[in-house]
C-alpha cells in the first residue's frame, strides 16, 4: 500500500547476511561471557552440581547399591558417572531456558527485538554459553569420577557420550524455551523444571539399576527417555550393548524436537 | 462511537492517502485488540520530520501499545504505520535501523557495565570494533556517565539508568526516537535532567514521538500533542492550541497568615471568575486554587487580593492536570482501564 520511497537507501537491505549473524552472536557471546565474569557465582553450578552428586551418590548409596551390581562402591562408580554425564545436557537445557527468561523480564529483550537483528542470535549466544558451561561440567565431572575410581577405557565413547547428552538436552531445551518464554520469572522456570525433571530422573537408570524397583515403576523406566540416555552413555563409556538405546535416545530426540520447537518459536515470535 | 470526537475540530486528518504524504511517522487506523480488549481502536496520528509528538493519556489509553507497534515489537489487529518511510509490518529490519526505542522500565542489561551495554548495541547494529567502542565512549561523555563507565549499570541510579538507556536508543543515530514514558517514577531533579537530555536530542534534529501521563511534561518538550484515550484519539493539535481548548491555568494564591485564607477566598469567589472548575480552597497547603482561562483574569484576581489588602507569600500558575485535562475533554476523568472497558465492549454491542 505505502510507497516506499526509500528503497534507494543502502541500509535498505532487508535481509541479515550470515557474516552479520555470526557477527551479532559473537557480540552476544560476548554479552553472556561478560555476565559470568561480573558474577562469578553464576558459575558455582556448574563447578559444584559434579563434585557434589559425584561425592554424594559414590559415598552414601555406592556401597549397597554395589553389592547388586555384583561389585562394591567401585562398580557403583562406573555405574553412575555415566549417569550423571547423561544429565549434564538437560542442566544446560535448564540454563538456557532460565536466561532467556531472564531477558524477557528484563526488558533487555525488547532492546534486542528493536534492533535489526536475526532473532536467533540472542539464542544461538546463549546455547553457546550454555554449551561451554556444559563442556566445564562435563571435564569436573569426569576428573572428580577418576579421583573416585572411574576407569576411562574408551576415549572416543566418553566423547559420544558428552554429544548425545548435549544432543537430548538440546531437544529438552526447546522445552525449557518455552517455559522460558510463557513463565513469569526464572525462579518458576527453575522450580517447574525441578518438578519435571526429578520424577523422570529418579525414575530411571540414571542413579540405580531399575530391577529392584516395584514392577509400576520398572516399566515406567523403560518407556523413559531418560533411562535410554543412562544406558547409552554407560555403553559407550564402560561398555555393553549400546544400539538400541543409542537409537531410542535420537529417536526420542527428534520426537521431543519436533513437537516442541514450533511451539517454543511460536512463543517466542509472539511474545510480546 | 464517535459522537463525542466529531465535536472536535482538531482531528487529525483521515483522508490522506497513507505513504503519499508521509512524515517522520504516519499512522491509519491502527487497532490493536487483546481478546475483547480494545488497546487501540483506530488511531491516526502523524509526526513532521524533526518535532517532538507528545501522546498524552492516562495508564491504560493504548500509549504504549502504539510505541510497540511503531517500534516492530507487536503487530497491529489493523491499520498501517509507517515511520521514515518504512511499514511497520512488511519492512521491520530497515526500520529497526533507524529508530530508536527508550521503553518505560529502562531497557539495559544490569549485570553489563554502562560502556559494554553500549559496544554490544554498537556491535548489534553492525558498527565496526573501533566506531563501536568511540560510540560508546562519545556517547557515555555526552549523557555525563563516563566515571560510571565500567560499573554494571545495576549500581546505576535511576536517573543515571534513564540516560544510559538513551544513550543506547542513539547509537545507531536514529532518525525517529520513542519515547515511552521516558520520566515516569522519577524525581523531580532526575525528571528535569532526562528532559533536558531529550531537548539536546531535539536540537539535533531528531523526530520524536513521546508517551507521558504529564501534561507538565508534554508542555516541556512536545510541540504537538495528542491525547488519548481507551485507544482512540480524543483532541491532537498544537501544545497552545490544545491548553487554550482545556482552560488554560490555574492559579495558586497563598496568603501569608493561614488565617486569611478563608477570607481570601470569599474575595475570590465574589469575582465570579469560574473557568473549568470552581475556586478551591486547598487548606493542607494554606493555598486558594483559582482557574484562570485568560490573563485579564488572573490581573483581576492579583486587583482583589491588593483590594482587600491581604498580604501574600507566594502566587503561581499551574498547569492543568491530566485529569482536568480529560474532564473538559471527554466529561469524564481519566480513569483506569479495568473501569472503562466492560462499558466500551456494551456501547459496541449496540453499536452493532
Amino acid at each position: 500500500m505505502s510507497a516506499t520511497t526509500m528503497t534507494t537507501d543502502p541500509r535498505a537491505d532487508a535481509r541479515i547476511p550470515l557474516r552479520a549473524h555470526l557477527r551479532h552472536t559473537g557480540a552476544l557471546v560476548r554479552r553472556n561471557l561478560l555476565w559470568i565474569r561480573q558474577d562469578p557465582e553464576s558459575m558455582f553450578d556448574a563447578v559444584l552440581f559434579p563434585i557434589v552428586f559425584t561425592l554424594l551418590f559414590v559415598y552414601v548409596f555406592g556401597g549397597s547399591i554395589g553389592q547388586s551390581l555384583g561389585g562394591g562402591q567401585d562398580a557403583y562408580v562406573q555405574y553412575i558417572v555415566p549417569g550423571l554425564m547423561a544429565m549434564m545436557g538437560m542442566n544446560m537445557a535448564q540454563g538456557v531456558g532460565t536466561g532467556f527468561n531472564q531477558d524477557f523480564n528484563t526488558g533487555v529483550m525488547d532492546r534486542f527485538r528493536s534492533l535489526p537483528i536475526g532473532r536467533g542470535s540472542v539464542l544461538f549466544a546463549k546455547i553457546s554459553v550454555e554449551m561451554v558451561r556444559m563442556l566445564i561440567a562435563t571435564a569436573i565431572l569426569m576428573v572428580v569420577g577418576v579421583l573416585v575410581g572411574f576407569d576411562i577405557n574408551n576415549w572416543p565413547g566418553l566423547f559420544a557420550a558428552v554429544g548425545l547428552s548435549a544432543v537430548f538436552g538440546s531437544a529438552l531445551m526447546w522445552i525449557f524455551l518455552t517455559l522460558g518464554v510463557v513463565m513469569k520469572n526464572a525462579q518458576s522456570v527453575q522450580a517447574m523444571g525441578f518438578l519435571v525433571l526429578m520424577p523422570l530422573q529418579f525414575g530411571s537408570s540414571i542413579f540405580a539399576p531399575t530391577q529392584s524397583m516395584p514392577g509400576w515403576l520398572e516399566s515406567f523406566t523403560q518407556v523413559n527417555p531418560l533411562s535410554a540416555l543412562a544406558d547409552a552413555a554407560r555403553g559407550l563409556m564402560v561398555g555393553g550393548p549400546v544400539a538400541h538405546d543409542l537409537w531410542m535416545t535420537l529417536a526420542w530426540s527428534v520426537g521431543i524436537t519436533a513437537v516442541m520447537a514450533p511451539v517454543a518459536i511460536h512463543k517466542f515470535r509472539t511474545k510480546s | 462511537m464517535s459522537a463525542d470526537i466529531g465535536t472536535l475540530s482538531l482531528m487529525t486528518r483521515n483522508d490522506k492517502d497513507p505513504g503519499v504524504a508521509a512524515g517522520a511517522v504516519s499512522v491509519r487506523g491502527l487497532v490493536k485488540h487483546y481478546g475483547d480488549t480494545k488497546a487501540l481502536d483506530g488511531v491516526d496520528l502523524d509526526v513532521r520530520q524533526g518535532t517532538v509528538m507528545g501522546v498524552l493519556g492516562p495508564n491504560g489509553a493504548g500509549k504504549t501499545t502504539l510505541v510497540r507497534i511503531l517500534s516492530t515489537l507487536l503487530t497491529p489487529t489493523a491499520g498501517h504505520a509507517t515511520v521514515a518511510g518504512y511499514d511497520v509490518i512488511r519492512q521491520p529490519r530497515q526500520l529497526r535501523r533507524v529508530i530508536g526505542l527508550t521503553g518505560q522500565y529502562a531497557s539495559v542489561d544490569e549485570k553489563l557495565p554502562g560502556w559494554e551495554n553500549l559496544y554490544l548495541i554498537g556491535r548489534l547494529l553492525d558498527l565496526p570494533r573501533k566506531e563501536a567502542r568511540a560510540r560508546a565512549d562519545e556517547l557515555l561523555e555526552r549523557f555525563s556517565l563516563t566515571d560510571a563507565a565500567r560499573r554494571p549499570a545495576a549500581t546505576y541510579s535511576g536517573g543515571m539508568r534513564r540516560r544510559l538507556d538513551l544513550a543506547a536508543s542513539m547509537i545507531g543515530r536514529p532518525s525517529v526516537l520513542f519515547l515511552d514514558e521516558p520520566t515516569t517514577g522519577l524525581d523531580p531533579r532526575t525528571r528535569n535532567e532526562v528532559w533536558d537530555e531529550v531537548k539536546r536530542l531535539v536540537g539535533d534534529g531528531v523526530t520524536v514521538l513521546l508517551t507521558t501521563q504529564y501534561m507538565e511534561e508534554a508542555e516541556q518538550l512536545a510541540g504537538e500533542l495528542t491525547v488519548v484515550d481507551r485507544g482512540k484519539v480524543i483532541a491532537s493539535g498544537g501544545i497552545e492550541e490544545l491548553k487554550a481548548k482545556v482552560g488554560g491555568r490555574t492559579l495558586r494564591v497563598r496568603p501569608a497568615d493561614p488565617l486569611q485564607l478563608r477570607p481570601l477566598a470569599a474575595a475570590l469567589d465574589t469575582l465570579g471568575i469560574t473557568g473549568l472548575a470552581t475556586t478551591t480552597v486547598d487548606t493542607e497547603r494554606g493555598a486558594v486554587l483559582v482557574p484562570v482561562l485568560s490573563d485579564e483574569q488572573l490581573t483581576a484576581v492579583v486587583g482583589a487580593v491588593t483590594a482587600r489588602g491581604i498580604t501574600l507569600s507566594s502566587i503561581s500558575t499551574e498547569l492543568p492536570s491530566l485529569d482536568e485535562v480529560f474532564l473538559s475533554l471527554t466529561g469524564h476523568r481519566a480513569s483506569a482501564p479495568q473501569d472503562v472497558v466492560p462499558a466500551e465492549t456494551h456501547e459496541e454491542v449496540v453499536a452493532v
